[in-house]
C-alpha cells in the first residue's frame, strides 16, 4: 500500500485534494438549507479584491465628475431650462398623485390593509461582479459598516435589482433577480396575477407558476406582490415581452427588467421597512377636499379695521401673487376646485370657470408651492366682476371673478381666515 | 506542429518570485470581477483558468499545478454565491492536467498554447458542468455555440497573456 502510493504519489496527491473540495461542498450544500455562516475565505478573497475595486470606481467616478461638472459644459443652460419646465410638470402630476394617495390611503383604513413604508434606505455603488457568467452577484461598496444585513432588497429608481446575500465589513454581495437562484413574488399591474419571479441560466427573467387560461399581452407591467416577504409591494419588476405555453398547464412569460441589470451604477438597499396599520387620524378625517384646499392660491389675512363692505373689493393682488403656475391658473381656479367646496367655504368668493377646456382637473392642480413662472395680471373691467388673465399653454385665457362677499362671522373675528375661494360648479 | 514530444531532461523548468505568484492570480481575479462588470462581454473570459494553466504548464510540477488550481478556483468560488468549490475542482483537474502535460510536452510557442488551451478549457467545462449539475443541483444548460465561441476567445487570449507572463519566468 505504501509503495503504491509512494509511486503514485501525485495521483493520489489530486485524489486527496479532490475529496476535501467534494466533502467541502456537500457541507456547504447542506449548510445553504440550514444556517449559512460565511467562510473565511470569502472574507478574505472579498477584503483583497474590493478596496482595488473601490479605489477604481472612485477614481472613475473623480474623473467623470471633474470633466462633466467643471470642464465639459456644453448644453448645459439648454438642459437647465428644460429640467425647469420638466419641474413643473412634475409638480402637477405630484399633486394628482398626491391626491390619489390620500385616497388609496383612507380606503386602506377602511378596508384595514396594513402598509409598507420604506423607512429607510442606503445609497451604495456597484463596484463589481462575480465575474462569472453562471453567477450574476454585484458587490456594492456599503457592508456592515451601514448597517446592512443578508435578505435586504436592493433596488434603483427603475426597480427591483435584487437582494444581499452576503454582508462584508466594508461590502456587500447582491444576488441579481436574474440569477437563477432567484426568486420573488411578482404581480401583473393589469390582471392581478401573482405568479413567481425567477432568473434563467441565461440571465433571463421569468414569471412562472401563472396558469395557461390567463390573458396576458405582451407589454403589461409587473411588479413585485411582496409574498416573498423581502421587496415591498408594488415596485416595479419589469414588463412582459413573450407568452407562450409552458409545461405543467402554465404560462412561459419573459420579463424585460425594468432596472438595467447589466449597467448597474448606484442602487438603493432597503435597511428599514415598516408595516402598520394607517391611523385613522391620519387621513380618515380628512377628505380629499380639505387637502386640495389647501393647496389652492389663498387670499391673505384682511386687516381687522377694514370696514365690512371692503370684502366687496376683488383681491387684486392677492390674487397675481398667489396665483400658481401661469399656465395652469386659469384650471386651477376653476376645473381643479373639488365641488365639495362650495359646502364648506360659505365665504369664499366666487369664481367662475373660464371657458378653456380642463382635461382632467385633478391633474391640473398646482401644489401651493407652484412659484409663479409667468405673468398673470388681475384687472377690473367694472363690471363688478375681476378678471384674471392668464398664459397657458396654448393662449390667453381670461377668468371673470366674482368680488369677495364677506359673512358677519368672518369679518366680526379678525383672527379667522379668509376663506378659499370657490368655485362656479359648471 | 509546434508541439514536440520531448524528455523531461531537455524541457527547462521555470519558477517565479512570490509577489508575481501572489500578485498575478490576484490581478487576474480583480479584472474578471471588475471587467465582467464594466464590459459585460468580458464574462466570456476566464482569466483565473488561464493563469492556471499558465503557472502549470511553466513550472512542469503536477502537485504545484493541481494546487495552484485548486487556490485559484476557491479564490474564484469566493467571488460566487455557489459553494466553494465548484470552479476549485474543475480548475485543480486543469492544473494538475496541464502541468502533467507540460512535463511531456514542449507547449512554448503560440500554436501550442492556443490548443493547449482549447483543450483545456473545454475539460474545465466538462468538470464544472458535472460538478455544478451533479454535487450542487445547479440547473445548467450546456450551450453548444456559446461554449465554443468562449474555448475560442480564451485561446486567443491565452497566447497574448502568455506571451506577457514569460516575462516574469525564472529559470531554476
Amino acid at each position: 500500500m505504501e509503495n503504491l502510493l509512494t509511486r503514485y504519489r501525485n495521483v493520489s496527491i489530486l485524489v486527496g485534494v479532490l475529496f476535501a473540495q467534494i466533502l467541502g461542498l456537500a457541507i456547504q450544500v447542506r449548510r445553504v438549507k440550514e444556517n449559512e455562516s460565511t467562510l473565511l475565505i470569502r472574507v478574505w478573497t472579498v477584503t483583497a479584491i474590493t478596496p482595488l475595486e473601490k479605489g477604481i470606481v472612485g477614481l472613475e467616478s473623480g474623473m467623470g465628475n471633474l470633466w462633466h461638472n467643471y470642464l465639459y459644459l456644453r448644453g448645459v443652460r439648454k438642459e437647465n431650462r428644460e429640467l425647469k419646465e420638466e419641474i413643473q410638470q412634475l409638480r402637477l402630476n405630484e399633486v394628482r398623485i398626491s391626491e390619489d394617495a390620500q385616497q388609496a390611503h383612507r380606503l386602506q383604513v377602511l378596508l384595514g390593509f396594513k402598509e409598507q413604508y420604506l423607512s429607510k434606505t442606503v445609497a451604495a455603488q456597484v463596484i463589481g461582479s462575480g465575474g462569472s457568467d453562471r453567477s450574476r452577484v454585484v458587490f456594492i461598496d456599503k457592508g456592515e459598516d451601514a448597517k446592512l444585513l443578508a435578505e435586504m432588497p436592493v433596488i434603483t429608481a427603475d426597480g427591483i435589482v435584487g437582494k444581499v446575500v452576503r454582508v462584508f465589513a466594508h461590502s456587500a454581495q447582491v444576488l441579481l433577480v436574474n440569477d437563477e437562484n432567484s426568486g420573488a413574488g411578482a404581480i401583473l399591474e393589469k390582471s392581478r396575477l401573482q405568479g413567481i419571479l425567477k432568473g434563467t441560466p441565461v440571465g433571463g427573467l421569468i414569471l412562472d407558476k401563472v396558469m395557461s387560461d390567463e390573458q396576458i399581452q405582451p407589454g403589461d407591467r409587473v411588479l413585485t406582490s411582496g409574498g416573498d416577504g423581502i421587496f415591498p409591494k408594488g415596485m416595479p419588476v419589469g414588463t412582459v415581452t413573450q407568452v407562450s405555453k409552458g409545461k405543467d398547464s402554465f404560462l412561459n412569460i419573459r420579463i424585460k427588467p425594468a432596472a438595467d441589470l447589466s449597467k448597474l451604477e448606484e442602487v438603493l438597499v432597503i435597511t428599514k421597512q415598516e408595516e402598520k396599520e394607517p391611523a385613522v387620524a391620519d387621513a380618515g378625517n380628512e377628505r380629499a377636499s380639505d387637502i386640495l384646499s389647501r393647496r389652492l392660491p389663498s387670499v391673505p389675512d384682511q386687516p381687522p379695521a377694514a370696514p365690512a363692505h371692503s370684502g366687496a373689493v376683488a383681491p387684486k393682488t392677492n390674487a397675481t401673487t398667489a396665483l400658481p403656475s401661469a399656465s395652469t391658473a386659469a384650471h386651477s381656479f376653476a376645473g381643479a376646485q373639488p365641488a365639495s367646496l362650495a359646502g364648506s367655504a360659505t365665504t369664499a368668493p366666487k369664481l367662475s370657470a373660464p371657458k378653456t377646456a380642463v382635461p382632467n382637473p385633478r391633474a391640473t392642480q398646482p401644489p401651493a408651492n407652484v412659484p409663479v413662472s409667468a405673468p398673470s395680471t388681475t384687472e377690473n373691467p367694472g363690471n363688478g366682476q375681476t378678471v384674471v388673465k392668464t398664459i397657458t399653454d396654448d393662449a390667453t385665457t381670461s377668468v371673470p371673478v366674482k368680488p369677495i362677499v364677506k359673512s358677519p362671522a368672518s369679518s366680526a373675528n379678525p383672527q379667522s381666515k379668509p376663506t378659499q375661494p370657490e368655485s362656479d360648479q359648471q | 506542429m509546434p508541439i514536440t514530444y520531448t524528455s523531461g531532461e531537455q524541457i527547462e523548468v521555470y519558477r517565479f518570485n512570490l509577489p508575481i505568484t501572489v500578485l498575478v492570480p490576484l490581478l487576474a481575479l480583480f479584472l474578471q470581477a471588475f471587467l465582467s462588470w464594466k464590459l459585460p462581454f468580458f464574462s466570456i473570459f476566464d482569466l483565473p483558468l488561464l493563469v492556471v494553466i499558465f503557472f502549470a504548464v511553466a513550472r512542469r510540477s503536477q502537485v504545484g499545478g493541481m494546487l495552484t488550481g485548486s487556490i485559484i478556483g476557491l479564490l474564484q468560488d469566493s467571488l460566487t454565491q455557489l459553494p466553494l468549490g465548484v470552479y476549485g475542482i474543475a480548475n485543480t483537474v486543469v492544473g494538475y492536467g496541464a502541468s502533467s502535460l507540460g512535463v511531456r510536452l514542449d507547449v512554448e510557442n503560440a500554436g501550442a498554447r492556443f490548443l493547449v488551451t482549447l483543450f483545456f478549457f473545454a475539460v474545465h467545462e466538462i468538470v464544472y458542468f458535472s460538478v455544478a449539475r451533479g454535487l450542487v443541483r445547479l440547473d445548467l444548460r450546456w450551450n453548444w455555440p456559446h461554449e465554443i465561441a468562449a474555448a475560442f476567445a480564451n485561446a486567443v487570449l491565452a497566447v497574448l497573456l502568455f506571451a506577457m507572463l514569460d516575462r516574469f519566468k525564472q529559470r531554476t
